[in-house]
């Protein structure tokens, strides 16, 4: 038996004993864990699979064990996955500190940095937000104002975030922040860590075109951040940023908004419903030509995904086509739940009250808003841009 | 997770690639293609390659070594079809392995495959599959009558868009022997000689300068023996076949979306327009890149598919309706695209890419295109 095939087994056996029942089956949008000081769980179970896997160092298990990871292999970490999966075992916590923060700072943090922030991300006991987009700098995100100056051991920051997600909900910010006016665009940008519970910052969340959202306009005002939370080199982040964005991207690829239905019933069922076609063929042959193209283009979109992960694994790559993931799935799933909001006709017009069950409020809720999913992390227009630039090498 | 399985070719399947390769940068090219439409001859393809590609050992890659082939998967074939794709190279493949020889290895007598499939191995035999009648790809559409007579069946019938057929010496004609058309039971499988009394060929000559026949099967006799698989469940053997067949042209197509696709990319780098190179304006960046995405999406299906008719997935059938459709759609995208991008010069006859877009449109055609397989996957998801 190979190394790899006795962590497979003593893994299985691990996640069996340790995995409550309640945690294997597929979760609610409701049943996220996401951590923090306000942390909520959606039952006891979950809080006890949350600790469990802390303690093995399973929330983060390719850190270093010192910061509360497991210290596994890439291939490790693979079979972990795997065997989770195969069990259905749900993630004991999703947050942007684990995604988006923690891989930059062990790329750029300094060990005392590292050592600050990545085990209480590990426990899962701060919750990050993002500062990245304002008013003023949205695709042109190296545009940003919010200004930082230096004040002897201290930085100033003032200045207003927008769309920050989580920021009402979250206990530390990581934010790009303007220390230098003088110099082009990208050369005066930096990255700082930040308490929320700061003197001078307010939240204030954003209702959406679908209703309320969890998106917040954030604003500091004269607060004061000890100069050591700063990420690299003062005026050295817009480096950083970039790279935070391509995990960004990846995170945004793996999500269940397209690939992997939200809501209990299948399109399938949807459509049966509504036609009153409990059997057969559907009797509306353009709404079935559509579903067979979406199923399609799903199938395609995961061939791909698995491709890559096969081409991680043989030590290609990653490859140009991880540029597409997060292009393609938000697009696919905006016609997943366009679809889906289309077939239900007259049943997904209601927008509350009594008359419409909550599956059909749902319904249009994320038809709405998935809007916003070809918008965040990158609109579709700079994820083209950065293939034309970056894989097929096109000329500015 | 297997070697086999993972969607990241194998080393021999890689060998099997930069062979087929450098076989097709020596000896193909679309120039040769131009060569082979002017001389328009009835067998449709240069028999001069297919006799290497018998030396290089692939017109027996997918046959069983006890019959002197290699024995190997449709994806290593997959592989150097999208080779050959690449250049457009017209070759017996397809109708001669995969749906011919895919029919015998699966259903046919002991007797058939000895007296065949070696041959096959050697470049020396072709089959074709005469199956399609009506306009459009629709394989139970069979109105081709096979009627019992004394020790044997006698033939009456017509077949069209004949894959190959102008040069094939045997066909794997399919005939109802009950029921009516369009009807999935009552189809027999039945392996008829070229030069059968009473079966007559015309070549036809397609716009993307491949040849197909239309076939007349008047009073055409044949003796038990013929009959491939049980009578009246040829459906069994042509399904799974036809599955083959759509990812195995696929991966042909995907060979000729990716061709299409670089030598366009190329193309706005080179080309200069108001003094600038026009890859720099955002309006053809913006098409290029979703361009690929179709690329990429289209690799991911093709390697995905072969793999699962490889291990007889149970998905197999409907990957391969996703394959077939998909490619269909991405290739004659793809041709429309070059075209477009490639301004004046793409609607010359002088420039290449006009013959990726009429091939585009005959392989989108041939086999079912995405309006078809989007049908089948509809029914075989049982929507």
């Amino acid at each position: 038996m190979s190394a790899l095939d006795t962590f497979r087994s003593e893994t299985r056996s691990w996640l069996e004993e340790n995995c409550p029942a309640a945690m294997r089956t597929p979760p609610e949008k409701t049943d996220t864990v996401w951590g923090g000081r306000r942390s909520t769980f959606p039952n006891e179970d979950a809080k006890i699979w949350l600790e469990r896997c802390v303690e093995k160092g399973f929330t983060a298990p390719e850190w270093p064990t010192e910061y509360g990871g497991a210290g596994l292999s890439r291939e490790e970490v693979r079979v972990l996955r795997s065997e989770m999966k195969a069990l259905r075992c749900r993630p004991p916590i999703f947050n942007y500190g684990l995604l988006m923060l923690a891989p930059v700072l062990l790329e750029y943090g300094t060990d005392e940095q590292k050592a600050e922030h990545l085990p209480p991300i590990a426990r899962g006991e701060i919750r990050w937000c993002q500062g990245y987009s304002e008013p003023g700098a949205g695709s042109d995100l190296a545009g940003l104002q919010c200004r930082a100056v230096r004040d002897g051991d201290e930085i100033v920051v003032n200045g207003q975030k927008i769309w920050t997600s989580d920021a009402d909900v979250s206990d530390w910010i990581f934010c790009l922040v303007r220390t230098n006016t003088e110099v082009p665009k990208h050369d005066g940008i930096s990255f700082l860590l930040f308490d929320m519970e700061s003197k001078g910052v307010s939240v204030s969340p954003i209702p959406l075109i679908s209703g309320a959202s969890p998106f917040c306009q954030t604003f500091f005002d004269d607060v004061r951040v000890p100069a050591r939370h700063l990420i690299g080199k003062e005026n050295g982040g817009w480096t950083i940023a970039k790279r935070l964005l391509q995990h960004e991207r990846e995170m945004l690829s793996e999500s269940t908004a397209g690939a992997r239905p939200t809501q209990k019933k299948t399109l399938v069922d949807v459509a049966r419903e509504s036609l009153e076609v409990p059997e057969g063929p559907l009797t509306d042959g353009v709404l079935r030509d559509e579903l067979a193209q979406l199923y399609m283009d799903r199938l395609c979109y995961s061939a791909t995904l698995e491709r890559s992960r096969d081409q991680a694994l043989a030590g290609i790559g990653p490859g140009p086509e991880t540029s597409m993931f997060k292009l393609y799935l938000s697009e696919l799933g905006q016609r997943n739940s366009d679809w889906r909001h289309r077939v239900v006709g007259a049943r997904g017009l209601g927008w509350d009250g009594d008359g419409f069950d909550d599956e059909e409020l749902q319904t249009t809720r994320e038809w709405l808003y998935g809007k916003a999913s070809t918008i965040l992390g990158g609109t579709s227009e700079i994820q083209l841009n950065i293939i034309a630039k970056r894989v097929l090498g096109l000329p500015d | 997770m297997s070697e086999a399985s993972s969607l990241v070719l194998t080393e021999e399947q890689q060998l099997i690639q930069e062979t087929t390769r450098d076989f097709v940068a020596d000896q193909c090219s679309v120039d040769s293609l131009r060569q082979l439409r002017e001389k328009r001859e009835d067998a449709g393809f240069d028999r001069a390659l297919w006799k290497q590609l018998a030396e290089l050992g692939w017109t027996g890659i997918i046959i069983p070594e006890e019959y002197g082939g290699a024995e190997l998967g449709l994806a290593e074939l997959g592989v150097v079809l999208e080779e050959l794709g690449r250049k457009l190279a017209i070759t017996p493949l397809i109708s001669t392995l995969v749906a011919g020889a895919g029919c015998l290895v699966r259903a046919g007598s002991d007797e058939h495959k000895a007296a065949i499939l070696p041959a096959v191995c050697e470049g020396d035999l072709l089959l074709a599959l005469a199956c399609q009648e009506t306009a459009r790809h629709d394989p139970y559409s069979v109105s081709t009558t096979a009627r019992k007579d004394g020790d044997g069946f006698v033939i009456d019938g017509a077949k069209t868009l004949v894959l190959d057929g102008a040069a094939a010496d045997r066909f794997i004609v399919v005939a109802r022997t009950s029921g009516d058309s369009g009807e999935r039971s009552g189809l027999s499988l039945f392996l008829v000689d070229a030069n059968e009394t009473g079966l007559s060929r015309k070549p036809t000559f397609l716009i993307d300068s491949r040849t197909c026949a239309d076939l007349t099967l008047s009073g055409v006799r044949v003796d038990s023996g013929a009959l491939i698989g049980a009578l009246g469940a040829g459906a069994d053997i042509l399904d799974p076949v036809l599955d083959s067949v759509a990812a195995s042209l696929s991966a042909e197509m995907l060979g000729g979306v990716l061709d299409t696709f670089e030598r366009t990319v190329q193309f706005l780098k080179d080309r200069e327009q108001f003094g600038v190179k026009i890859g720099s304006f955002q309006g053809l960046k913006h098409r290029a890149a979703r361009w690929f995405c179709e690329v990429e999406l289209s690799k991911s299906i093709v390697l995905k598919t072969l793999r699962a008719l490889d291990s007889n997935d149970v998905q197999a059938p409907e990957l391969s309706a996703a394959c077939k459709a998909r490619l269909s759609d991405t290739f004659r995208y793809s041709g429309e695209e070059g075209i477009q991008m490639h301004g004046g010069i793409g609607v010359t006859d002088e420039e290449d890419i006009g013959f990726y877009m009429k091939r585009a449109r005959v392989s989108e055609l041939l086999f079912g295109d995405a309006s078809f397989h989007r049908d089948r996957f509809a029914s075989l998801q049982s929507f």
